[in-house]
């Protein structure tokens, strides 16, 4: 973005960033390396710990460079501890759960935008007011649900109730706010096109980059999401990678912290990869996110 | 886009005709002329609600008929299982009087206060640093957002290892500059601040990434005129940068307590086998954990229920406080 300090065009100029005329000294670049450091080490040592013995682990000092252990570690949690059921079953929570949210935000994301009804104002307040009721206050009932449904310990306990989030239907409101020319939309209804087709040939093209940075967080949340799934879903029925760490946390399985941190490193490691590839449309799409709310 | 079609359809006022798509019944087009004008006023006027019925729907069903059956439990004798039996509010006054639940409300406060400050504080700092010129300042942000990545579960089995007493790395480092052991797991507050880096560790390049957005949307202008007027860039950090963003702190401030009051996955996993009473003296037992344990492992349901509703009238407060705050702001003058 510095390349655009050639343009002088006044209207990126006003977007210019405070300090980014200043260039960083070597304080700033000395505190950055320390927290990216910070930032970094616990999962360098995950990768660490989870290529030593159980025994070499808890001895002191901790290691602190990888050992030869990783692929016994491997085969030992995916095989023992049945970490890649585990993982098959989060992938698919996490595609689904993404999925459905991106599709039913989008869809209440341009209500909220671009149609006029009745109740709208009132109805998007109640939206985002909703995000503020923790999970804790509906996992009883919930768990009584499932219970009588026969769903305990099965994928879509923790799949329905996570279908859309009020999260992603204000996210996608204020990015259509913004991206979608209303006369586009009006056009295509002089035009004579009804709603689905609005949204096939007009709202998706435009809303694509904020489903794929909305599909991303989701599935990041919904991959880590923790409180209800530990609930729903048992460590050795059908869980989730974080249901499943949570049983070798608490010793289900084993007390080998070499084969515990590898459950962890092995539920780490997808989403490391995606961020690696990702992360600068992540974190793009985090601050475009927080900025207009 | 699709006017001949229309055109070749006799009789049919073209603006009420929707044109049909390839995959579309072909039977449709022959709905009589009044029918199709009052379908396309019933899309123009239903299709809204349409689109917003998923969430809505799933709402009703997942989160506020279970919250409402919630507060009724709460009411009740519920065991695992069981009926409810009506008890009024002696749920509630048994919390009142329970030593357990002043315990966990004063931990899930401390340790939220703990966890909240020092990451917003630094999420602060980390963001000025990261606007300014800077080389590599993709790797900068990609690595402070990594933890954010991490799942609570991952997270807190690395850093109990870190943390241990007895051979951890944290009382390694400790120890070499002279310091220690520290007992990280029974000691209250060594525990509750080893948890605290967890939640801090995790969030706050998140946040640090929200408030860098929000400060590139500080007009040049005003740091023009404060250079101006000769503010040093720590006076121009002070008197621009943080009252300019001061939406997206209160925003994080907001988010980040509504994360404290729940905290549960830390707390419970740190404490490995004694996670669920959060720790063997309760002291790191948050309002979640305490929670959790009168309703799975005690099964007293209409306790946890009654527990459950503390925590939101907890957050209606905050919020409450919020909205007050928030009202002050917009009536201050030359805001």
């Amino acid at each position: 973005m510095a390349r655009t300090l050639e343009t002088p065009a006044p209207a990126r100029r006003f977007r210019q960033s405070a300090g980014r005329q200043h260039h960083a000294g070597p304080v700033t670049y000395v505190l950055l390396v320390v927290a990216a450091f910070v930032s970094l080490f616990p999962l360098y040592w995950n990768v660490v710990a989870a290529s030593h013995t159980g025994e070499r682990v808890v001895a002191a000092p901790a290691p602190l460079l990888p050992g030869k252990r990783l692929l016994d570690n491997l085969s030992f949690a995916w095989n023992q501890v049945d970490m890649g059921e585990a993982l098959v079953n989060t992938t698919i929570v996490a595609s689904l759960v993404a999925l459905s949210t991106v599709l039913f935000s989008t869809l209440a994301g341009f209500a909220f935008a671009k149609l006029p009804f009745r109740g709208r104002g009132l109805l998007l307040s109640l939206v985002v007011a909703t995000m503020t009721i923790p999970p804790q206050l509906s996992v009883i009932p919930l768990y009584q649900i499932i219970t009588d449904l026969g769903w305990f310990d099965q994928l879509q306990s923790v799949v329905l109730p996570s279908l859309v989030a009020a999260f992603g239907v204000f996210f996608m409101r204020q990015f259509l706010l913004e991206a979608l020319p209303t006369e586009l939309v009006e056009a295509a209804r002089m035009d004579g096109a009804h709603s689905l087709r609005i949204i096939w040939h007009v709202v998706f093209p435009v809303a694509r980059p904020a489903m794929a940075v909305l599909g991303m967080l989701v599935f990041v949340q919904a991959w880590n999401d923790f409180f209800w799934p530990f609930i729903a879903l048992t460590p050795d029925g059908s869980p989730t990678l974080q249901v499943a760490l949570a049983g070798l946390g608490a010793g289900n399985h084993t007390v080998d912290h070499a084969v515990v941190l590898t459950g962890a490193l092995i539920s780490t490691i997808p989403l490391l990869l995606v961020f690696a590839f990702l992360g600068k449309h992540i974190v793009g799409g985090i601050t475009a996110g927080a900025v207009k709310s | 886009m699709a006017t001949s079609v229309r055109a070749k359809r006799a009789g049919s006022p073209p603006p009420a005709a929707p044109p049909s798509s390839p995959g579309r019944p072909r039977g449709r087009r022959a709905v009589p002329a009044g029918l199709r004008g009052r379908l396309y006023r019933w899309d123009i006027k239903a299709i809204p609600y349409v689109f917003i019925a998923p969430f809505f729907l799933t709402f009703a069903a997942f989160g506020l008929f279970p919250l409402l059956y919630t507060g009724w439990l709460s009411l009740n004798r519920v065991e695992l299982g069981g009926d409810p039996t009506w008890k009024g509010l002696e749920n509630y006054t048994d919390l009142a009087t329970s030593e357990f639940f002043w315990n966990a409300l004063l931990n899930t406060f401390t340790i939220g206060v703990i966890s909240t400050v020092p990451q917003l504080l630094m999420a602060l700092g980390l963001a000025h640093l990261l606007n300014y010129r800077l080389r590599g300042r993709g790797f900068f942000r990609v690595a402070i957002l990594a933890p954010y990545a991490t799942s609570i579960a991952a997270a807190t089995l690395v850093f109990a290892q870190l943390f241990n007493t007895d051979y951890g790395m944290i009382n390694g480092l400790l120890g070499w500059i002279g310091v220690g052991p520290v007992d990280w797991e029974s000691s209250k507050w060594p525990a509750q601040i080893a948890i605290s880096a967890i939640v801090t560790w995790r969030w706050t390049g998140y946040n640090a990434l929200i408030y860098l957005a929000a400060m590139q949307a500080v007009p040049q202008d005003l740091y023009e005129a404060a250079s101006l007027d000769g503010a040093s860039r720590w006076r121009q950090f002070l008197s621009v940068t943080i009252p300019s963003i001061r939406p997206t702190i209160l925003f994080t401030i907001i988010v980040s307590t509504i994360g404290a009051t729940q905290l549960f996955g830390e707390p419970m996993l740190f404490g490995g086998s004694v996670g669920i009473s959060g720790g063997s003296g309760n002291q790191f037992q948050t309002l979640s954990l305490l929670m959790y344990e009168k309703g799975w492992v005690t099964g007293a349901l209409g306790q946890a229920s009654a527990i459950a509703w503390v925590m939101l009238l907890l957050l209606l407060l905050i919020g409450g406080v919020q909205a007050l705050v928030s009202r002050r702001d917009r009536t201050k003058p030359g805001r």
